[in-house]
């Protein structure tokens, strides 16, 4: 029986057959699928913000920043079996939901979002296969697995695989 | 002590919160009621420091289908704002205003949007309105955006703004309604800290501790 595991705002998780990893509305916020298909190892994170750096003092839960939210997933990934080299990622989400917000702090916070976690991953050198980001519009991802492929569900455009 | 976090609120300033939302949504209220031209009731708001996580659930889940409007604060207040409105709240409006008896969100158009917006932009004014005149402080509004879309990616915005201040919110629950509709909707206030301690101090509540 398959079972689908839910991850939160801020958060990750890993699973292996024939489990599905799920967040559900990115908005801003990337979901970062991370699949080493030799051990069939899945790792979904759901991250807010570019850079736990910035933050300074006031830093939350590792899960939230793209660098430290990344490098997490990789090491429980790899506590489980799977190696980095042979992870591919495939990303969704970084929207921006609304074109009000301008000159503050997070105009744009969608693609800022998205540029940090490319950065992150060629770091890593995890080579990115999938991406659906940026638009206007919210996205739920569902990650399989025992294929790998990645699910986005959109309200307004339907659904489609990658 | 200075107040870092919403958290920190203590019952008098919860209190203080809830008459403002109180008059604030009063006013709101008696706005649409002049723009739908039919009698707005308006149940009494209930106030809470909620986290996002507990909104987003208390609203129906993140892929609740909703219509968002976000607004800016500016002035001596700095901060955002936000309407989340159910269907039922586009309905009412939408068939008052442009006399549409629009089923689904589908078929809102760009007068609908138009419309719905300005609705906001008008109940938002009057609720700013109203703290401006009791604490003598100036708010700018912006014009709203809306989108209408899952209600968790809406809500990840002021998420994401306030992430490192707060995973809280100040969280006012309204109803809205006329004799035959009821049109839940809730408004968002998210000042900064800084300006919430403006407002406390302007109204003569004692914020330093």
């Amino acid at each position: 029986m398959s079972k689908t595991v839910v991850v939160g705002i801020s958060d990750l998780n890993v699973v292996g057959p024939p489990d599905v990893l799920v967040t559900y509305a990115l908005g801003s916020c990337v979901g970062i699928c991370l699949y080493d298909p030799a051990v069939k190892v899945a790792g979904l994170s759901h991250i807010m913000l570019p850079s736990s750096d910035l933050s300074g003092a006031s830093a939350g839960p590792p899960m939230r920043y793209a660098d430290t939210g990344i490098a997490m997933l990789v090491s429980r990934m790899e506590a489980q079996g799977a190696s980095r080299l042979r992870m591919k990622a495939k990303i969704a989400g970084g929207a921006q939901m609304f074109a009000v917000i301008s000159n503050s702090a997070i105009s744009n916070i969608g693609q800022r979002n998205v540029t940090a976690v490319k950065a992150v991953l060629q770091r890593l050198r995890i080579p990115i296969i999938a991406d659906d980001t940026g638009a206007d519009f919210g996205r739920s991802v569902f990650f399989d697995a025992d294929t790998g492929s990645m699910r986005v569900k959109s309200a307004a455009k339907g659904e489609w695989t990658l | 002590m200075a107040l870092r976090k919403y958290e920190d609120l203590n019952d008098i300033h919860l209190d203080v919160l809830r008459e403002i939302g109180n008059i604030g949504s009063g006013n709101a209220a008696t706005s649409l009621s002049g723009m739908l031209e039919h009698p707005v009731y308006i149940t009494v708001p209930k106030i809470s420091i909620l986290d996002y996580a507990q909104v987003t659930q208390d609203l129906g889940g993140p892929e609740t289908m909703i219509v968002g409007l976000l607004l800016q604060l500016g002035g001596d207040v700095t901060g955002m704002m936000m309407f989340l409105l159910h269907q039922g709240f586009a309905h009412m409006t939408l068939n008052a205003l442009l006399g549409e008896d629009i089923q689904s969100f589908q078929e809102i158009d760009e007068m609908g949007y138009s419309a719905i917006k300005e609705v906001a932009n008008i109940m938002a004014a009057s609720y700013v309105n109203a703290i401006s005149s009791m604490t003598g402080l100036t708010i700018q509004i912006t014009p709203p955006d809306m989108t209408i879309d899952m209600l968790g990616s809406i809500l990840s915005v002021p998420a994401i703004y306030y992430a490192n201040i707060s995973d809280k919110i100040i969280f006012i629950e309204d109803e809205f309604g006329s004799e035959d509709t009821k049109a839940p909707s809730h408004i968002l206030m998210i000042p900064e800290v800084d300006s919430l301690g403006k407002i406390m101090t302007n109204l003569g509540i004692d914020f330093s501790e």
